[in-house]
């Protein structure tokens, strides 16, 4: 790694259109650090050259108007981009300076240690042990049936759904509510022990008070995780966010500290965004 | 007079003008909504148009439920009419032959069927027809006349009826509800028609047969003679080896259906790539498509006859294997179980994995997701996220496909042969419900024997058995189908 010693959000270059802060770096190596990532879907350019680093045990808020290529550049954090027919992402993703992006990584390992979470929960038509054990069961991580309970217990604990849900464990996934649901998924992912959480606009189907747990949760789960979020409010991203990048027509506009991106934005489009003059 | 009316055509000359009428009386209608409404266009409850339509309706539909009324029972009604003058010569006969005369007299009033009348009771014939043609005119004129007055008098009273505030729109809108209820109505009303007179047929089945044989018994030789003076009179009604026919075929058919149908309905939704699926599901459509006579000779030409010759091969080899048992082990027929399920299982692959591709296709996009963000592979993700989650549907398809396949009947009648038998030898011929009941009712049947009879009691458990898969069918998707969103 040449620059290790660098902002860790991004590494400026002149003439570049960021004009990312100086921050002191909360760590030597950044978890995941994203150099000219570009992804196309077809023929139609849907981000341009993005260059990004994610810290350990951060949040990283991406934020910006719809469309402006933030979910595809979290997607292809854990290469879901691959599953889209027609997709195609260069540049290169490192997560621990591997880029996962080489012919080496088998996308299949590589999620196993990125987990993701969607907009929309999405139980499997399974109960709510085996939405949370399947993960855990597919990579083998449990040799017993005890340990696989151990793992199940320990996620739901995790992701604060194991009081609601201990005693009906086998009812299915699907029956409980839009909020306990995420948090099903949540601890999904985490039975898998991923290093990094990718959300996907985790609270965006859900009312005020189970956003409010959600956002407890991630900030909960940030001691033990790198954590990326994409979303549509403002106000999450200041709530829960460390850091902060802004995205505007597929490109990454401004990047850093996120107290920094909402109380002095360095570009103008950042400061529109967040005054709300747009998007 | 009347028996020119009778043969003119009267009552359609009278629909072109009342639909003439009816388009007059929308124009009619919206002018005068609009003279009414004058420059303030809002001041009008419902648009001119409604006005116009609804005008047309009150013109149209009382006139055109009379003529319709008369074009389905106005005939029968002039005939009964004129049957209170039967000529004495007929009057005279036995009921039955009455019948007879009464029927060439009314082809005669018709124009049609046979020329002049001749025999005994040509006269009589004559008179009655003559007697029917007048009654038929005079009832025509009638209707005419009503029609054209109820469509006047509709003109009249609606024209009457324009106001500003006259909700036209809603009645419009009614009835157009109205019709559409109708519509929706006629396929009930045709089910409903249709399963009474299964049941009404059956009863008097039972009437001289008992159920207990029909769905007991296990000989079946309803073809036997079936005239007194014949020995074996009484025949046969147990119609166990015929359910258990169609029950064999049928399992055949999906032990063939049902895997190759799911697999390819997998690889066609989560596999093949656009192009691939653009080209071979419309294919395997085609499938369905083909004409089951031709699967039927298919069956019969080429299939049967290559597995006589390979059950009379796997005979041999069963024989040497095991040399203690006497006589053949299978004993392949020209047709067979085997050879008509075989058939028919390809027949209803289409059927099979054009519905479950459905259903796998309609699970949302989001589990796939949810199961690859795991680090589930592709197969992992299908068998364990997407079938599960399909499975209601891909059940219902398939309960859907054996009730298609137990109600099939070209295949089986050309290639399963005739014989009612138990056997659980798949090379032998056997017969199933469908074949009996096109045998029992081609050719001369009399329609007062039980031989006759049983045909509506086979089909009236057929329906009963078809019945039974839907609504299980229908019961297994509301009860296992997820709630997503």
């Amino acid at each position: 790694m040449v620059m290790s010693r660098m902002d860790p959000i991004a590494p400026p270059r002149e003439g570049d259109l960021m004009t990312a802060t100086a921050v002191k770096p909360t760590r030597d190596e950044p978890k995941i650090r994203a150099k000219g990532v570009s992804v196309f879907y077809g023929d139609k350019q849907a981000l341009f050259d993005v260059s990004l680093d994610m810290a350990e045990k951060t949040v990283t808020a991406l934020i910006g108007p719809s469309g402006c290529g933030k979910s595809t550049f979290l997607r292809s954090i854990n290469r879901m981009n691959d599953t889209i027919e027609g997709a195609r992402v260069i540049g290169e993703i490192e997560i621990d300076g591997e880029n996962i992006n080489d012919r080496s990584i088998d996308p299949v390992l590589l999620r196993a240690r990125v987990g993701m979470v969607f907009q929309k929960p999405n139980p499997f038509p399974k109960s709510i042990f085996d939405n949370v054990a399947y993960g855990a069961k597919i990579h083998g991580l449990a040799s017993s049936k005890k340990e696989m309970e151990e793992i199940v217990e320990q996620s739901l604990e995790r992701a604060g759904l194991w009081n609601e849900v201990k005693d009906r464990l086998h009812q299915p996934g699907t029956s409980l509510s839009g909020g306990q649901q995420q948090r099903l998924v949540i601890a999904r992912a985490i039975a898998v022990s991923p290093e990094i959480i990718l959300m996907d606009e985790p609270c965006s189907a859900l009312d005020p008070i189970a956003t409010a747990k959600i956002e407890e949760l991630i900030d909960e789960l940030r001691s033990n995780y790198c954590i990326v979020i994409v979303t549509h409010s403002m106000a999450q991203a200041a709530r829960v966010s460390q850091r902060t990048a802004f995205f505007h027509l597929g490109k990454l506009v401004e990047a850093g500290e996120t107290e920094m991106i909402f109380t002095n934005p360095r570009d103008s489009r950042t400061q529109d965004y967040i005054t709300g003059r747009f998007g | 007079m009347f028996e020119q009316i009778a043969q003119s055509r009267l009552a359609l000359g009278l629909l072109a003008a009342l639909l003439a009428a009816a388009s007059a009386a929308f124009f009619m209608g919206r002018s005068r909504a609009v003279a009414l409404a004058g420059s303030n266009p809002r001041s009008l409850h419902s648009r001119p148009n409604y006005h116009g339509y609804l005008v047309a309706l009150w013109t149209l539909g009382p006139s055109l439920a009379v003529l319709a009324l008369y074009s389905v029972g106005g005939d029968w009604l002039a005939d009964r009419l004129a049957l209170n003058s039967t000529p004495g010569a007929i009057a005279a006969l036995p009921s039955f032959e009455q019948a007879v005369q009464i029927d060439s007299a009314r082809a005669l009033a018709s124009g049609g069927g046979l020329a002049a009348p001749d025999g005994d009771f040509a006269g009589p014939i004559r008179e009655l027809a003559h007697q029917m043609s007048i009654e038929r005119g005079a009832l025509k004129l009638w209707a005419t006349i009503i029609s054209g007055v109820l469509a006047i008098a509709g003109l009249a009273f609606s024209m009457a009826r324009i106001r500003k505030d006259r909700r036209a729109r809603n009645r419009v809108e009614s009835a157009i509800k109205l019709a559409l209820m109708l519509c929706s109505g006629v396929a009930i009303v045709t089910t409903i028609g249709i399963v009474l007179s299964l049941v009404f047929e059956t009863m008097r089945f039972f009437g001289e047969v008992s159920p207990m044989e029909f769905l007991f018994g296990l000989k079946w030789s309803a073809q036997t003679n079936i005239r007194p003076d014949q020995i074996g009179a009484s025949g046969a009604f147990g119609a166990v080896p015929l359910i258990y026919g169609s029950l064999l075929i049928t399992l055949i058919a999906m032990i063939v259906a049902a895997p190759v149908g799911l697999y390819a309905a997998i690889y066609l939704s989560e596999y093949a790539g656009p192009r691939t699926r653009r080209t071979v599901k419309p294919i395997l459509e085609v499938l369905a498509g083909v004409p089951t006579v031709v699967y039927g000779f298919f069956a019969l030409l080429t299939v049967a006859p290559a597995i006589r010759a390979f059950g009379d091969w796997l005979n041999g080899v069963l024989m040497w294997m095991m040399p203690w048992v006497e006589g053949p082990i299978i004993n392949p027929q020209p047709t067979s179980a085997l050879a008509a399920g075989l058939v028919m299982g390809v027949m209803i692959i289409p059927f099979v994995s054009s519905l479950s591709d459905d259903v796998i296709n309609a699970t949302p996009q989001t589990l796939r997701d949810g199961a690859f963000a795991l680090g589930a592979t592709k197969s992992e993700t299908v068998k364990q996220v997407i079938l599960p989650a399909a499975l209601p549907g891909v059940v219902a398809a398939l309960l859907l496909a054996v009730s298609r396949a137990i109600g099939e009947t070209m295949i089986v009648v050309m290639a399963a042969g005739q014989r009612a038998q138990i056997t659980a030898d798949p090379f032998q011929d056997v017969t199933t419900i469908t074949v009996q009941i096109v045998d029992l009712l081609t050719g001369d049947t009399e329609f007062d024997s039980p031989k006759t009879l049983s045909a509506f009691a086979l089909g009236f458990g057929l329906f009963l058995i078809t019945l039974v898969f839907n609504l299980i069918a229908q019961r297994v998707v509301k009860a296992y189908r997820e709630k997503y969103e």
